[in-house]
């Protein structure tokens, strides 16, 4: 995977990991990746719902150490 | 426009008052269809936040002007961006202090009865969980029943009261909610009950809460009767307070009964389960009222905020109670059962004290609605 962009929003509380993503989306072009991490549990449901509504897709997310990542194409 | 924060007990007076409120709910999709705050008069509409983040013109002609609004969210932080702008607009809303955590942590103190001799019956309503504890207070001296885990509720109620608590009983070995008796008992010197049958694999002192067990609190002595009512769990005891009231714990509710399979051992339990319901309880005086551990609907709140039901007229409206068909009740209540309860499995470990979560890991555990019913 080619990954054009990392957000580290870690230690973020609701709603602020899903705006900088969102902001994060708009700087990439389509079909670029975005990497991001997040440690507020919320983000679990919250990213994929997001991304489905928004068309993009999660091609990957992985739990490490109370980390997650997210790994989000661009639609 | 100003934004004004509610608390979770804003929020319960509404219910309990029967009062209107519109709530925009923006949690996703799926938490939004699992659990919300339900009231009577409540009217809602499920916006997810991240949908919003653009603006909220679009949502503008849904949200009403001539009625409360709150936004509501999972912890809080999205409901106060969501507010914030909606203020922008020009609306007056709210948004609640803490979000659906804190609605599930509410407690709701409302007395049942006065007893004999200035003594009193309070249930506590957790209207956001659908869990219902019970405190017995008579001349200085108190009993909690099935108390939930915010023991400084108790406790400073207890204070508030003037009265020492003596007693601490759970009804059964809890699955869908963190019991607080036995912190509550250490806290207080309590004695703590929990019945042996459920607490095989409990790694904490506790008295054994057994069939026919009296206590008697205060010097007016206002009775406390333990009743084997097995079916729920294997131990499940009721009470019978004051040749008044019986505490059902989670053996029957007022719109729906027991389900037997939280400790996996449906097709054991069952048969305890209808003779509990359809023989021991028969046996009772039918103008006992019910006081159940659990509500499931808002329906069930009587209008003083109260969960309560004569059990005569249990037997004649309570579908659960009216299963003459023996084999059919067997598959009513072991064959399409409802979704267990959230990290039911883990819950039980914490109240026989094998694991010792912290607080947040608490809350987490008991996120979503209560579901130890059948109906």
């Amino acid at each position: 995977m080619n990954i054009t962009k990392t957000l580290d929003a870690k230690g973020l509380a609701c709603p602020m990991p899903i705006v900088k993503t969102k902001k994060a989306i708009d700087s990439i072009n389509s079909g670029e990746v975005l990497e991001v991490l997040v440690t507020d549990k919320g983000a679990l449901n919250d990213i994929p719902a997001w991304a489905k509504s928004g068309g993009h897709t999660v091609l990957e997310h992985k739990t490490e150490e109370d980390v997650l990542y997210f790994y989000i194409q661009k639609a | 426009m100003t934004v004004n924060k509610w608390t979770a007990a804003n929020v319960a007076r509404r219910v309990i008052d029967n009062e209107e409120l519109f709530i925009l709910d923006v949690r996703n999709a799926d938490a939004f269809a699992d659990w919300k705050i339900e009231g009577h008069k409540f009217e809602y509409l499920n916006i997810p936040y991240f949908e919003l983040l653009d603006g909220v013109e679009e949502i503008l002609p849904k949200i009403p002007t001539d009625k409360d609004v709150l936004v509501v969210c999972a912890k809080e932080g999205s409901s106060v961006m969501v507010a914030e702008m909606l203020s922008e607009e020009g609306r007056e809303v709210g948004y609640l202090e803490g979000g659906m955590k804190s609605w599930s942590s509410y407690l709701e103190p409302i007395k049942v009865a006065d007893l004999n001799n200035g003594g009193e019956l309070y249930q506590f309503v957790r209207l956001g969980k659908g869990c219902l504890s019970y405190m017995v207070i008579s001349e200085g001296e108190a009993a909690i029943i099935d108390a939930v885990r915010f023991t400084d509720v108790f406790t400073s109620f207890a204070k508030e009261k003037g009265v020492e608590i003596k007693h601490v009983f759970d009804t059964h070995l809890h699955a869908d909610h963190i019991s607080g008796g036995r912190h509550i008992a250490a806290e207080t010197g309590a004695t703590y009950y929990l019945p042996p049958k459920d607490a095989s694999e409990v790694v904490f002192d506790y008295t054994a809460l057994t069939d026919g067990l009296n206590v008697k609190i205060g010097s007016s002595q206002i009775d406390v009767n333990a009743l084997y009512s097995p079916g729920h769990t294997i131990g499940s005891t009721s009470f019978v307070i004051d040749n008044q009231f019986l505490l059902t714990g989670d053996i029957l509710f007022i719109d729906s009964i027991g389900r037997p399979d939280l400790a996996g051992l449906a097709e054991d339990w069952v048969g305890d389960l209808r003779e509990t319901l359809y023989t021991r309880y028969r046996e009772l005086a039918e103008d006992l009222v019910v006081l159940p551990a659990h509500f499931m609907i808002i329906d069930e709140l009587n209008e003083d905020g109260t969960v309560a039901r004569r059990l005569g007229d249990l037997f004649k409206d309570n579908h659960g109670l009216n299963i003459e068909d023996e084999a059919e009740f067997r598959s009513t209540v072991t064959d399409n059962l409802p979704p267990q309860p959230n990290a039911y499995e883990q819950i039980r470990q914490v109240n026989m004290g094998k694991i010792s979560p912290d607080n947040d890991e608490q809350t987490e555990m008991e996120i979503g609605p209560n579901r130890c019913a059948v109906r």
